[in-house]
């Protein structure tokens, strides 16, 4: 399965005497994309810029900029962005790295450190909530521990340095699990000789990383940074599960304006904003990282 | 380029004493580093989950101990079915299986015959479909799911099992059909082109060999559909109203349930996908890997 090796054009038949064969098994996934990704896609637009009248106007957007929560949702965000990404790259290479030095039971390392991928987000919300909440884990051993004499509110409006920092470790350990998977398959395509050849010439472990695996990692790590800053930007139930009302993000504002205030159009507002953050994200670091097509195998 | 599939060929590293003498000592201590990487990696990923089962599964008075014991004295189910007996809990819960089995249906009717065109066939336009899906893969979920409530209103299909399904069959779609090129791709066409020569048709040949040699790297998809439909919360909870997925239940009761509730409803959402991923391991890496390039 995970031997796709690219298709050699040479060997294909001529395209002639398939005729229609493969656009017939494409349709109904083109037709499924056009109805249920396209189309929103438009309506969200249409739905952002719409007045009351009906017509094209700016009204949603300017109500979203007004909004007295818009700000802190927007700056929220971003922070989360920021912190959480240098901390999930970290684990994952660490993972991946740890994977690739084929220690005994390696596959057992490999199904530990991807199962929080099977975690969803509000899942991931709770169970650090168990951790982090006053009178939770974290709490009980540092009274335990005599660290601390009454229980600290990790999760209080008051302790928002501390609240952002519990939802960035959430995040990471939910979503690190991703990116580790991308960064290994990555790995195991550099060839062996490389890293061989850079250890018997004395390389150490970090000029091995800096030299030969970052640079080969490009692609993968191309996708997991797109990948991980779309993820970002979507951060939602982590944050309704471990802060509840007292910090908001982008996607809660958006839900609210939904389900709350019956709002649907300063919720699109909300929503292409979040896209515009997204597809700006994923063409800056097409930009960064540039990668070849065809890479020296 | 062959890639070993990760722990079965942890016996056949016998042959190692054989380079070991000159850097012996670096070698063995750079080992233990890593051992001790692993392990501490192992427990940041694992001790939550520990945590979290621990708070379930101990009598209902005891969830709010403080400060807790660091194991729990008594065992209990007392949380857990609390919980499930919680008021609209079942009724999310079997939507939220019905759901995730629709989605698997329909993504993997529509998806995995898009995977087959193009692990399978070259022509114009493959490239343009390829990105075209690929680049949905990073959508957000937020701005599909809002206008596609009002469409689902207009539609007459608003706050039913079927909507959610295909909003959910929409986000795992790209995955579909990026996962079944790369697993059709393992199976070489020459088998197919072989069984055509010795008189299948083509789709003789597809279900005679390619499917049953592909099935459980299929499987392994399918069941990652139903974890993607199982774990979504946004578009279920903007979805729904009166059918929530369990998620879409959790979620809407966060504020007001007592913590019981919210750490078993945690433990319940986590526990499946445990057991999904165990059955899918061995295709981790298949599932993300080399189709992004």
């Amino acid at each position: 399965m995970a031997t796709a090796t690219p298709p050699r054009a040479g060997s294909r038949r001529p395209i002639g005497r398939l005729g229609i064969a493969p656009y017939v098994l494409l349709l109904p996934s083109v037709v499924f994309l056009a109805v249920f990704f396209a189309r929103p896609m438009v309506d969200a637009f249409t739905l952002a810029f719409e007045d009351p009248s009906g017509g094209f106007g700016l009204a949603p957007i300017r109500t979203m900029l007004a909004d007295s929560r818009f700000g802190e949702a927007l700056t929220t965000t971003l922070i989360l962005l920021i912190a959480i990404i240098p901390v999930q790259f970290f684990l994952a290479m660490s993972m991946a790295l740890v994977i690739n030095a084929k220690l005994k039971g390696q596959s057992i390392w490999l199904y530990i450190y991807a199962i929080p991928l099977a975690v969803s987000e509000l899942a991931a919300g709770i169970i650090w909530l168990s951790i982090f909440t006053q009178r939770g884990w974290l709490n009980s051993w540092l009274i335990q521990t005599g660290i601390l004499e009454q229980p600290f509110d990790f999760l209080g409006y008051q302790n928002r340095g501390w609240l952002i920092a519990v939802i960035v470790l959430a995040e990471a350990w939910r979503a690190t699990s991703i990116i580790m998977i991308i960064l290994v398959a990555g790995l195991q395509s550099i060839p062996s000789d490389y890293l061989e050849a850079a250890e018997i010439y004395g390389a150490s472990l970090w000029k091995r990383i800096r030299y030969v695996i970052l640079p080969m990692l490009r692609p993968s790590l191309q996708v997991a940074l797109i990948l991980r800053t779309v993820l970002a930007l979507q951060v939602f139930a982590v944050v309704i599960a471990l802060a509840g009302s007292s910090m908001t993000v982008l996607s809660a504002e958006a839900f609210k304006w939904q389900v709350t205030y019956r709002g649907p159009n300063v919720a699109a507002a909300y929503a292409g904003l979040i896209l515009v953050f997204s597809s700006s994200a994923a063409a800056l670091f097409l930009w960064l990282l540039p990668t070849k097509n065809s890479q020296p195998t | 380029m062959s890639t070993t599939v990760p722990g079965e060929s942890a016996p056949a590293r016998a042959p190692l004493p054989m380079r070991q003498p000159p850097r012996s000592r670096r070698r063995r201590l750079s080992r233990f580093g890593a051992y001790v990487a692993a392990t501490l990696l192992a427990l940041w990923v694992l001790l939550p989950l520990v945590l979290i089962t621990f708070v379930t599964f101990v009598p209902r008075e005891r969830v709010r101990d403080f400060p807790k014991s660091l194991w729990p004295e008594e065992w209990s189910a007392d949380t857990f079915m609390f919980f499930i007996n919680s008021a609209g809990v079942r009724p999310a819960l079997l939507n939220s299986v019905v759901i995730a089995l629709m989605t698997v249906v329909m993504a993997m009717a529509i998806g995995a015959p898009g995977g087959y065109a193009l692990a399978r066939f070259v022509f114009r336009g493959a490239n343009a479909y390829r990105i075209t899906v690929l680049s949905t893969r990073a959508f957000p979920i937020v701005i599909l799911s809002i206008p596609l409530a009002i469409t689902f209103l207009i539609w007459g299909i608003a706050d039913t099992r079927l909507a959610v399904a295909l909003m959910h069959t929409a986000l795992a779609l790209p995955f579909v059909v990026l996962i079944t090129s790369s697993i059709f791709l393992s199976v070489s066409k020459d088998l197919e082109e072989a069984a055509q020569t010795l008189g299948c048709t083509a789709f003789q040949a597809f279900y005679r060999v390619s499917l049953p040699l592909t099935l459980p790297g299929l499987t392994a998809a399918a069941i990652f559909t139903f974890v993607l439909s199982w774990n979504e919360v946004f578009a279920a909870v903007i979805l729904t109203l009166r059918n929530p997925t369990l998620p879409a239940l959790v979620l809407d009761a966060l504020t007001v349930s007592p913590l019981p509730f919210q750490f078993a409803a945690g433990f319940v959402l986590m526990a499946p996908s445990l057991i999904f991923l165990f059955f899918i391991r061995k295709y981790l890496l298949g599932l993300w890997g080399r189709v992004e390039r």
